[in-house]
């Protein structure tokens, strides 16, 4: 085990983390805003590479790609919560996780009859191919681009949120919505907008991991149930929590697959390690929510009080 | 009052139906048909067992497919060992008992259950929802990546456990003991509703506050509820290993968890038959729309959709009016 792997391994969880961080802030502040749990988080991330794929398929260019698959799920994003979210605001929780399960049901059916059964490939940009040298190793030029990006998104949204005039409006919504609501500010059309932010970030992560895994339908909800543990171990509807824990996850679970197998092999058979430290590993993130959760119930950085 | 009767008799047409449609597969030579009737059986019995702690006790656990896996390896393993002859563990041999396998599935899942709703039950809301459902995935990658029974290839059962005085090869047997087992089931949840430990738990549900106001200590009552819940679902989940003869990880799914929510909401939350006509609509489309085009889940999901936003008590709740649950 040198330095280089170690280093590789890290970066390639960091890397995981930010993309799950595009995925989770749009779920945390789709529930800090308007108090909605969305299963179909997960669609919006299918759709954003599904498109992305198809229109750079069709284009040749993976940045025309990138644009269509970020508009088209916040198109997507935009219509579920005019036709369908809008009525779930008021429910309870069983309500809402059950009719964004159906939600979930349609839109992969719907992706499956659009694009076929079989899966899409989308590839890395040309500028983007190849490796660079980080002294100790050589890595992926594609994954540090996504590094970057992820990194400058998350800037993006701190001063959307902190800055601008929809931000507060955000944050107010948060905390009050029947104030905001009183001095004037149109509450549907801002809860269309937060919903549809939302959804062009997860539109984004898929697009962006599409380039690097394959793009299928039921591609969504293994990130969205990550992305869930993410917000619930940050704190839901805590931007800052959700950076926190996206890089927690991200960090953990791929250093767990790399180094809990490693580690049982000093003790055990070599074999034997290798099914223990990996069925430890997969369990590792869900370990460490059900701990935050027990310690701490209402998750590390906690949004209200 | 209407309502009450109106409920009892649209039950009563629902079990018997239960039990008629598979007596007429019998008659005119369809198992497949009987089979069907054995999943809605026990897919239901795993639904009363939720509905003990979603229905009553207002728990929207997400991560019950946990004790349904755990009834469903208990199954496989136990045959598994009784099949090959080697000891399970510590010297203990396998068994094809379908009794002591139930037992065992029963014990275990209830074991979990206390476990993961004494940690669970610190939170509520969401977080309660979320926390079931990380338990669960734990389960699930546990199975998954546990190479000793099948990893993620699951584990065949090769020969059906046995049941004394019952020929469980033969699918009308093997239902008549699903519907058996299934009937105890209502009768337990119906008793349990109109117990003092059944209105207590319904007062949690309703106001926290004020049972606790009372006396009623609402941890120890809804945990109670949990264990009794986890415990049913776990042993639905021995008997479906045995129907299909195979466990694997999907018994763990989160879908799965899903689908048990499903069809309690298809049904009506809280409604004693719920989980049996809910069962009985979700199978039944799988296999008509399942037989016309591959993309029934979408339809499945346009009604389900239906169901929450426009049907708030299920399909019970749209014959047998509102009224009628506690």
């Amino acid at each position: 085990m040198s330095l280089a792997l170690v280093l590789e391994q890290l970066l390639n969880g960091v890397q995981f983390g930010l993309m799950l961080f595009l995925m989770s802030a749009g779920l945390t502040l789709v529930f800090g805003v308007m108090g909605l749990i969305n299963l179909a988080h997960g669609s919006l991330y299918m759709i954003g590479a599904f498109c992305c794929a198809a229109f750079a398929a069709m284009t040749g260019n993976f940045w025309l790609g990138l644009v269509a698959g970020i508009a088209a799920a916040a198109a997507a994003g935009a219509i579920i919560e005019v036709t369908v979210i809008r009525r779930l605001y008021a429910r309870d929780h069983l309500d809402q996780v059950l009719a964004t399960f159906a939600l979930i049901l349609i839109l992969s059916e719907g992706v499956r009859l659009i694009f076929g059964p079989f899966p899409l490939y989308l590839n890395v940009p040309d500028v983007l191919r190849g490796t660079v040298d980080l002294g100790v190793t050589r890595y992926s030029l594609y994954r540090l681009a996504l590094i970057g990006f992820g990194i400058a998104v998350a800037v993006g949204l701190w001063l959307l949120i902190a800055k601008t005039r929809l931000g507060i409006q955000i944050r107010a919504g948060e905390s009050d919505r029947e104030m905001i609501a009183a001095l004037g500010v149109n509450i549907r059309w801002l809860y269309t907008v937060v919903f549809a932010l939302g959804a062009a970030l997860a539109g984004m992560a898929g697009a962006l991991v599409g380039a690097i895994q394959s793009v299928q339908v039921g591609m969504g909800e293994p990130v969205l149930i990550l992305a869930f543990v993410v917000i619930v171990i940050g704190g839901i509807g805590s931007i800052k929590g959700a950076m926190v824990g996206a890089l927690l996850v991200g960090v953990i679970d791929t250093m767990g697959r790399f180094l809990l197998p490693r580690a049982f092999a000093t003790f055990m058979e070599p074999s034997q390690a290798m099914g223990v430290g990996a069925a430890l590993a997969s369990m590792l993130i869900y370990l460490l929510m059900a701990l935050v959760l027990i310690l701490r119930p209402k998750g590390l950085f906690p949004a209200h009080g | 009052m209407v309502e009450a009767r109106r409920e009892f008799i649209l039950n009563a047409v629902i079990v018997l139906a239960l039990f008629a449609v598979p007596l007429w597969a019998l008659m005119a030579g369809e198992p497949f048909i009987i089979s069907l009737a054995t999943r809605v059986a026990i897919l239901a019995l795993a639904a009363v067992g939720l509905n003990i702690a979603l229905g009553l006790g207002g728990m929207v656990s997400f991560g019950h497919a946990l004790y349904f896996g755990i009834g469903g390896y208990c199954a496989g393993i136990l045959a598994h060992h009784a099949f090959s002859g080697t000891p399970v563990a510590f010297g203990l041999s396998g068994t094809n008992q379908m009794l002591v396998i139930w037992a065992v599935a029963m014990a275990l899942s209830g074991l979990v259950a206390a476990v993961v709703g004494a940690l669970s039950l610190r939170t509520s809301g969401i977080f309660f929802i979320m926390i079931t459902l990380a338990f669960a995935q734990m389960g699930f990658f546990f199975t998954l990546s546990w190479p000793a029974y099948g990893g993620e290839d699951g584990l065949p059962i090769f020969v059906r456990n046995q049941f004394p005085g019952v020929n469980t090869m033969r699918p009308w047997e093997l239902f008549l003991l699903a519907f058996g087992v299934l009937l105890v089931a209502l009768v337990v949840f119906a008793m349990l509703r109109a117990s003092r430990f059944g209105a207590a738990l319904m007062a949690i549900r309703q106001n926290p506050d004020r049972a606790a106001a009372v006396g009623i200590s609402p941890f120890g009552v809804k945990l109670t509820a949990f264990v009794i819940s986890g415990m049913l679902t776990g042993l639905a989940g021995a008997m479906m290993a045995d129907l299909s003869r195979f466990t694997s990880p999907a018994m763990m799914a989160w879908t799965m968890s899903g689908e048990l929510i499903v069809i309690i909401i298809l049904g009506g939350v809280g409604r004693l038959c719920a989980p049996v006509l809910g069962a009985a609509i979700l199978v039944g489309f799988e296999t008509l729309f399942g037989g016309w085009t591959e993309h029934w889940q979408l339809w499945l999901g346009l009604v389900l959709l239906g169901v929450v936003l426009f049907a708030r008590g299920g399909v019970i709740g749209l014959i047998a009016g509102r009224e009628g649950h506690g």
